[in-house]
């Protein structure tokens, strides 16, 4: 007598094999969940008190970075504009337009603003503004084009293996110093060439190569070292 | 500006950088409110004694001491399963919840978020203030350090500065006003005591007391005497239980008028001291005396010579070169012998074998020396010791040149005894309606026999003020008590040994709205909501008449002292004629009485970090114990923490006992400071009180002591069971030591056993190309074992306390630990002291054995240690041949209380359950130079990047810097003979090393 | 044949004259089927899964507090977690040894006892597994030990003992399985075919794969089988070693020694024999099997526990040896250690338990009596975890630097944690004893002279 129907002959064969593959889509599905936006935020505009628009400021009004981000070439720390900065202007202008009335409330009440970070590192890791800028990386490098960006967002991943994209081969991403605050700029090709003081480059690596030497980077293995992030 | 400052401070919403913590004042002090409740309940049970209190009483481990560690159980589990989950998230695979992050309204000018701001101070113990530098992260302090600039720091501090900042964040710490334990606001009390006041007012004060520890604030005299002058019959009494009345007796008794003694080392090649523990904490100028006393320490230059007559083993005596272990009565004798022998005061009496051949090679090193010598007395001495001290230093020339005399630093030089005494006679009397103590906790820490406490409970004293930090057990004796705001809280001023003037500028306001001392009797004087600012500022604009205030102000406010305030030396004579005997009579056995060299006497009891500091001999945590000889213990068959009952006198107490080699024989130490019942989670029915046996008549040392053996035995925490280098098959070579003859000889005699460098198998990387590469060296001859650099470390770098329950199983967490190993003969061995940091191997055993890859090798040459990849094996630390590995068995930070997350340095991560950790050199500091150094396209300046222990040592024992720089100082030091590497043989390659300890005996006092 | 047979000393056969391939099926898989469960077995199964429920609960507390719950410090930073976790992975060596190695020699009185030899290798193996798991700080990260692309563009160590470890078990693990999984699939199909109950039919129907037993499938099945013999070999050589690098590679004394791979495979082999014979002695009795696990199985059990116990005694002779002879201070010291330091009783009690009664099973008399192997056996799994316990904790806790020496007292979480694996292992044990042949039917019947090819 028979206990199994003729079927299960394929069906056996069928799990056999199949549990590979589904096996082997689940790990890949857990691997991309981790790098979604979902996980990182990347590309996700978080919740603010006030709708601040960067493209506004920095397109429309041509505001340099650094009249708010004060400290981002001397700090660690960037710096996020005291209520006072917004007030140098919006006490002449837009004085009573009610989405800034939180400003004014801030300033009237003496009590801080509380915006929601956007570009949001774990504890362990220690990032320093202020060298990054100091050896050619541009502030969109890593912040993406904040003058397009009508509500702010993280612009890239910031997992590690992200990091070390650029810690492990600096010379693909890093410009002349003049150009840090440029968000205009845009990398070194045939027809659009960089120069730094009377030399000329057409790629990128090349010109990545110059400036390290320029700036005495530091090779990837002295930047790679952990405790170069983490303390 | 300093006005500014307190802006700043005040507002102190602040974005942290690399967003570690934000934190607003107002949201802590919110926090702290909610918190407050049930510690006053608790408060309360302790008065009513309730079952659960007395339970508390008779646990081996009460409450408080396990606190630490039962975190876990009082979060629960889901929370801490919640933590769990939050380690994981470290992984990257959980999303991170959203951070807020709040700027400033207005942003002061000189606040760069991001970058920390140094603000110069002083900390003041028992009169003597400690110079500061105090590291502030937007309006935190987080860090103290020396000033450099003032001759009493030169950089250095002691262990009680360094953890003072943990006081001021201690939660326990008073938080209100209290009345007879209710929770009342300032006004009440304002209100409370006007009546009291304009009644005395008519008695022209006659009934107001004030009782103040010993005060050298300049300002804070002024204010006393002026509310002397407002009520004339009011009186003034001083009393701290580790005073200074033998020392100003003595000198009565030399010159007929109190003075101060200062010590010029530097001249020195001939030290004694007759029981004076001159190189740890606590000692007046002990910071600056360490220095001067260091720098003589060089074997290629003029090296000093130390010998030690002492009552107890101490660090002191760890270094002298002689050392004699006399029992306490033993050493008036002693100072008798050698004053006859340097022609002083005839009729000394002679001693005997030993002792005699060690008088005698003092003697005649004394006068070979004259004009460079110095005989120092301990505090705890009797007068006629100071006295014949002060007449042996000035028959061998050596007043003016290494001994200087001057005005007192304590700015009422009574004896505080007497003092004392008298204030309990007058509210027996019925005298006093009004006592204001300022301070101090006499209820706890009075000799017995004068009754304060009782007198306090039992005398109608109309109306009883107690202002302090803790609601203490005076405290408890009071009908109010005011919450004083901690020295980083507020104005104030104070002098150093020297006498110079130091400015105490507040690095924060008071986290719970506490008053100065200096206020509050500024305002019984009669000034009402005075502030301390303007009363510091107002006093010395007085002062200052010539010239331009506020410049003076100012730059007296940054540097942290007054210039030209410091004494000037001053001309004594001797009043000639024999010092007499002071005739003991011979009794069995002797006690003698110490402040404990971590919790001081008892005010630091609920410091966390000086509970759990090593004391420097025992390596004893959390508890003090009834020191004896060994050969006492075995005539009396006791072995270490057996339990006794010291018969004083028919007072009683109880405590283990604790067999220290170089204890002289028939005489027991205990040390005071313990067995605290007011004094919070850390404090509280920790250790024993020695002072139920402490009365005037032994207030350092009496004899006639009985000593029971109860027969059951008490667990002590010693960080290192193991004292000895010796083991069964042999010495190990751990620490290099040697005479100057010796030395001289064979100077590279330490470097034996080292390999060749070239003995690998791998190609080496090459450290030479890169631009720096780390290193440190420890010169063992100027380490004094002060422990600095263990408080400092943990300050520094987020280091948690585990409580007396892990101590004992093995898993403290100090990242430098500073080892002692004694040599020889048990009875009056020799010592060394041995700091142990991380060494930084270049083949370092722990790296290649960690699955994950969460200790690796920096192209610096450091040992990188990345918590957040650790996953735990421990394997690391089983490798580790120095043992400098520190696991986090449990959950040992405490991730709750608001007040310790504004007390943690933002710049170092704070690691949590199960990961591994270690010293980093500082790590966090060298990224922070390196960078700025490379903005500015140069190299980290030599000696400008210090770690914290190199930055807290007073010997500057620690020198840390680039060893590819041949001219760095560290360079310079591992190119001496005497540097060689601890466990060389491993060929581990440690970018630690030692410099082997040199000593520069007295062939002739040799026993 | 019979006189050389007696000179070697293997005069007892190895199943008893008299069975037929229809007593032998039907004695074996009547235990599984018709045989009903005596409540003696519930009451044993009822002990050993309450341990389980033991071992569970002091890992959830575990998970709960940290692993300070234990008597480890600094610098004991390893205790009874890995002395445990040795001493699982050393008594799951028998099962492959005897299954593969005794497969490729021929030797076919194996074939009475390889069924559960091997089943019992699989539970002590997973055993052990635990330990390297629950053993860290942060279990919840222990996948961070498999090399997988991950958001940290960062790998694992592989200069690591412990990641051998991984992979050296993990594998060790699987093969196993296969092996005993694909040796299992005739007798699946036996009971199968066998069984009344519906439900039992299709479990093992699924088990078996459908086999049928024709010739293709037999051909088949023998090379596969064969195959796997010869790929399990080597491993029962390699995961030991592996495990003894964990010492070997560290600089700790007594850890650090070239001796340590062989010695750690000999006292492996040897402490799963001794398990082996713990479990095949009541087995037998209880299950009446003597006819098929004869005294020839339990004199040639024997015969090799004797043999691998000499090899330790000679490893325990080269590190005191090695102890003396270095030169190097620390190694002199730890060989005093051993014989005067605190833990010296331990020290002692582990030479008598692994060299001295042991010597017992020269004598044909003790070799042949039940009991007696019973007991030495016992002895020997005691002594053998002692040698685990001497290695791990008396090296470390008084290394190099004498300030930093240390004591290590087990708390009763570890113990709760070890007597639980115990408990797991039996209630295994136990189970599979009910429900699949203990005794490979098949194999059992190629013993018997029907067996004989005749020409």
């Amino acid at each position: 007598m028979q206990i199994f129907h003729r079927s299960t002959n394929t069906l056996s064969r069928a799990t056999i094999f199949g549990a590979v593959f589904v096996i082997a889509a689940l790990f890949w599905a857990m691997a991309q969940i981790q790098r979604s936006p979902y996980v990182t935020y990347a590309g996700v505009a978080k919740p603010q008190p006030v709708p601040f628009s960067h493209q506004h400021h920095v397109t429309g009004l041509g505001i340099d970075c650094r009249y708010c981000h004060t400290s981002v070439e001397t700090s660690s720390f960037a710096g996020i504009p005291p209520t006072k900065t917004c007030m140098n202007c919006h006490s002449q202008i837009w004085t009573n337009a009610a989405l800034l009335e939180p400003v004014r409330e801030s300033y009237r009440s003496d009590k801080s603003l509380q915006w929601t970070r956007v570009n949001q590192l774990p504890d362990f890791v220690y990032f320093n503004h202020s060298i990054h800028i100091n050896k050619g990386v541009g502030c969109n490098t890593c912040h993406g084009p904040v003058d397009k960006m009508p509500l702010m967002y993280q612009f890239a991943s910031l997992q590690m293996e992200w990091c070390l994209e650029c810690h492990r081969a600096p010379e693909k991403f890093i410009r002349p110093r003049e150009q840090v605050f440029n968000m205009r700029y845009e990398q070194p090709t045939s027809n659009k060439v960089v120069t730094v003081g009377d030399a000329k480059f057409e790629d990128q690596i090349a010109l990545g190569r110059a400036l390290i030497k320029k700036y005495n980077v530091r090779p990837p293995m002295d930047i790679t070292t952990c405790s170069t992030c983490h303390r | 500006m300093m006005k500014d400052e307190q802006q700043i401070k005040s507002q102190g919403q602040d974005v942290c950088p690399g967003k570690k913590s934000q934190l607003k004042l107002e949201d802590v002090r919110a926090e702290i409110e909610k918190t407050s409740g049930p510690q006053y309940w608790r408060s309360l049970e302790e008065l009513a004694g309730t079952p659960e209190f007395q339970e508390m009483l008779h646990r081996e481990f009460p409450k408080g001491a396990s606190e630490w560690l039962d975190s876990v159980s009082r979060r629960g589990f889901l929370r801490l399963m919640g933590a769990s989950m939050a380690l994981a998230g470290m992984t990257g695979c959980t999303k991170l919840p959203l951070e807020p992050i709040v700027p400033y309204v207005r942003q002061p000018e000189e606040v760069v978020p991001g970058r920390p701001m140094f603000y110069a101070t002083a900390m003041t113990l028992s009169g003597y203030a400690s110079p500061l530098l105090v590291e502030s992260h937007l309006g935190r302090p987080t860090k103290v350090e020396g000033n450099p600039e003032h001759p009493a720091s030169l950089g250095g501090t002691d262990v009680f500065a360094q953890a003072s900042l943990l006081d001021l964040y201690d939660p326990d710490r008073s938080q209100t006003v209290t009345h007879l334990g209710d929770i009342r606001s300032w006004d009440r009390f304002v209100d409370g005591i006007r009546g009291p006041l304009t009644a005395q007012k008519a008695l022209s004060g006659a009934g107001i007391r004030i009782l103040t520890p010993t005060i050298s604030s300049p300002t804070l005299a002024a204010q006393i005497k002026s509310l002397l002058s407002a009520y004339p019959q009011a009186k003034w009494h001083v009393y701290e239980p580790i005073n200074r009345d033998n020392v100003i007796a003595g000198s009565q008794m030399a010159f007929g008028q109190p003075v101060e003694t200062q010590y010029r080392l530097e001249g020195a090649n001939v030290i004694l001291s007759l029981d004076a523990d001159f190189l740890y904490g606590g000692f007046p100028g002990a910071t600056r005396y360490i220095r001067d006393y260091a720098n003589r320490r060089n074997p290629d230059a003029n090296i000093n010579r130390l010998y030690v007559v002492e009552s107890t083993p101490s660090a002191t005596g760890v270094k002298a070169e002689h050392r004699l272990p006399l029992r306490a009565s033993e050493i008036e004798g002693f100072a008798h012998a050698l004053a006859g022998m340097v022609g002083v005061n005839a009729g000394g009496a002679t001693l005997e074998g030993e002792q005699q051949k060690f008088l005698a090679g003092v003697a005649k090193d004394l006068q070979g020396n004259r004009g460079a010598s110095v005989v120092m007395a301990g505090d705890h001495q009797s007068a006629a010791v100071h006295a014949l001290a002060h007449a042996i230093n000035a028959a061998l020339g050596n007043v003016g040149k290494t001994v200087v005399y001057t005005d007192t630093v304590d700015a009422n030089p009574v004896n505080q005894t007497e003092s004392l005494r008298e204030l309990v006679s007058d509210m027996h009397g019925g005298k006093v309606d009004l006592l204001l103590i300022l301070s101090g906790n006499p209820a706890y820490d009075a000799p017995v026999d004068i009754g304060f406490a009782d007198a306090l409970e039992k005398t109608n004293v109309g109306m009883r003020v107690h202002v302090g930090l803790h609601n203490t057990e005076t405290a408890a004796l009071c009908h109010w008590h005011i919450n004083e705001a901690h020295y980083l809280e507020a104005w104030g001023d104070t002098r150093a040994y020297d006498g110079s003037v130091c400015i105490v500028q507040p690095l924060i306001q008071p986290l719970y709205a506490g008053r100065s001392a200096l206020e509050v009797v500024a305002f019984l004087g009669g000034q009402a909501n005075a502030n301390g600012y303007e009363l510091v500022r107002g006093y010395w604009q007085k002062q200052h008449t010539a010239g331009d205030f506020d410049s003076f102000w100012r730059k007296s406010v940054h540097d942290g002292f007054v210039a030209g305030t410091a004494f000037a030396p001053k001309n004594v004579a001797m009043k000639g004629g024999n010092v007499p005997a002071t005739n003991v009579e011979p009794g069995d056995i002797e006690i003698n009485f110490r402040r404990d060299p971590s919790i001081y006497d008892g005010r630091f009891a609920n410091n966390g970090w000086l509970q759990e500091l090593p004391k420097p001999l025992t390596k004893l945590t959390w508890d003090n114990a009834a020191l004896i000889g060994p050969a006492m213990a075995d005539r009396l068959k006791l072995k270490t923490e057996d339990m006794v009952e010291l018969d004083v006198r028919g007072r009683k107490v109880q405590s283990p006992i604790w067999i220290q080699a170089g204890h002289p024989d028939k005489s027991i130490t205990v040390f005071l400071g313990y067995g605290r019942t007011r004094s919070g989670r850390a404090g509280s029915e920790v250790g024993f009180d020695m002072y139920r046996a402490r009365t005037t008549t032994g207030l350092w040392f009496t004899n006639g002591v009985q000593i029971r053996k109860l027969g059951d035995t008490y667990k002590l925490a010693s960080t290192q069971g193991y004292q000895t280098m010796e083991t069964p098959t042999g010495e190990r070579p751990l620490v290099q030591a040697a005479t100057l003859e010796k030395y001289r000889d064979e100077p590279k005699f330490a470097k034996e056993g080292e390999p060749p460098t070239a003995l690998t198998l791998y190609q080496p990387y090459d450290y030479k190309k890169e631009a720096y590469a780390w290193g440190m060296a420890i010169d063992m001859n100027r380490c004094t074992g002060c422990n600095n650099c263990i408080v400092a470390c943990q300050a520094e770098n987020n280091i948690a306390v585990v409580g007396k329950e892990q101590v004992v199983k093995g898993r403290h967490m100090h990242w430098l630990r500073v080892d002692v190993y004694y040599e020889g003969d048990r009875a009056n061995p020799s010592a060394h002291f041995q700091p142990v940091p991380c060494m930084q191997c270049e083949n370092a055993p722990c790296e290649v054995v960690c699955p994950v890859g969460a200790t690796v090798h920096s192209t610096e040459g450091l040992n990188d240690m990345v918590y957040n990849r650790c996953i735990g094996t421990r394997y690391c630390s089983n490798n580790c041949p120095y043992k400098v590995r520190r696991f986090n068995f449990l959950l040992f930070q405490d991730w709750e209380t608001p007040q310790y997350k504004m007390m943690r340095n933002p710049d170092v991560s704070i690691r949590s359950r199960g990961v591994m950790e270690k010293c980093t050199y500082c790590i966090q500091r060298i990224n922070e130079h390196r960078i700025d150094a490379e903005r500015a396209d140069t190299l980290v300046k030599d000696g400008t990047l210090q770690t914290a222990c190199q930055q807290s040592c007073p010997a500057e024992a620690i020198i840390f810097g680039n060893i590819n720089d041949p001219n760095s100082k560290v360079s310079k030091l591992k190119s001496l003979d005497r540097n060689y590497s601890l466990l060389g043989e491993l060929n581990t390659r440690p970018r630690t090393t030692y410099l082997a300890e040199i000593r520069n005996p007295n062939p002739e006092a040799e026993g | 044949m019979a006189e050389r047979d007696d000179a070697l000393g293997r005069s007892a056969p190895v199943i008893e004259p008299g069975h037929t391939f229809a007593t032998v099926t039907d004695k074996i898989s009547s235990i599984v089927l018709t045989r009903p469960t005596s409540r003696g077995w519930f009451l044993g199964f009822g002990v050993a899964f309450a341990l389980t429920m033991m071992m569970l609960f002091a890992i959830s507390y575990l998970v709960v507090k940290g692993t300070g719950i234990w008597g480890i410090n600094i610098p004991i930073g390893w205790g009874f977690a890995i002395v445990n976790f040795v001493w699982w992975i050393g008594i799951g060596h028998a099962g492959t040894l005897i299954s593969a190695i005794l497969l490729l020699l021929r030797q076919s009185w194996r074939n009475s006892i390889n069924r559960f030899a091997e089943a019992m290798t699989l539970f002590a193996v997973a055993a052990a597994g635990i330990f390297p798991l629950i053993h860290t700080g942060r279990p919840w990260l222990a996948y961070w030990m498999f090399p997988y692309p991950n958001t940290m563009g960062y790998w694992p160590q592989f200069r690591s003992p412990l990641i051998w470890d991984v992979f050296a078990v993990s594998t060790y693990f699987t093969i196993s399985l296969v092996f005993w999984f694909i040796g299992l699939v005739p007798d699946l199909a036996t009971l199968r075919d066998r069984s009344e109950n519906r439900f039992a039919k299709i479990i093992y129907g699924m088990l078996a794969l459908g086999w049928r037993g024709s010739a293709r499938h037999w051909h088949r099945y023998e090379t596969a089988y064969l195959l796997l013999g010869g790929l399990a070999t080597p491993l029962v050589l390699s995961v030991h070693t592996v495990v003894s690098f964990d010492f070997a590679i560290a600089i700790v004394p007594g850890w650090h020694t070239t001796i340590f791979p062989p010695y750690f495979v000999a006292g492996a082999i040897y402490s799963g024999f001794a398990m082996v014979m713990m479990l095949a002695i009541p087995i037998r009795k209880v299950y009446n099997l003597e006819d098929f696990i004869t005294d020839r199985h339990l004199q040639n059990s024997a015969k090799v526990m004797l043999a691998t116990g000499w090899i330790v005694a000679y490893g325990y002779g080269m590190e005191a040896f090695m102890g003396w002879y270095s030169g190097s201070s620390s190694d002199q010291f730890l060989l005093w250690n051993r014989l005067h330091g605190p833990y010296a009783p331990w020290y002692f009690a582990l030479l008598i338990c692994n060299i001295g009664i042991p010597q017992l099973l020269a004598f044909r008399k003790m070799r042949t009596s039940p009991l007696g192997l019973f007991l030495i056996s016992l002895v020997v799994l005691v002594g053998m975890w002692l040698e685990r316990f001497i290695i791990v904790v008396v090296s470390l806790h008084r290394d190099f630097l004498t300030s930093s020496w240390g004591m290590y007292y087990p708390t009763k979480w570890d113990w709760m944690t070890y007597i639980g694996t115990i408990g797991m292992f039996l209630a295994a044990i136990f189970l599979f004893v009910r429900i699949l042949p203990m005794i490979s039917i098949f194999e059992m019947r190629t013993l018997l002279p029907e067996a004989e090819v005749k020409e």
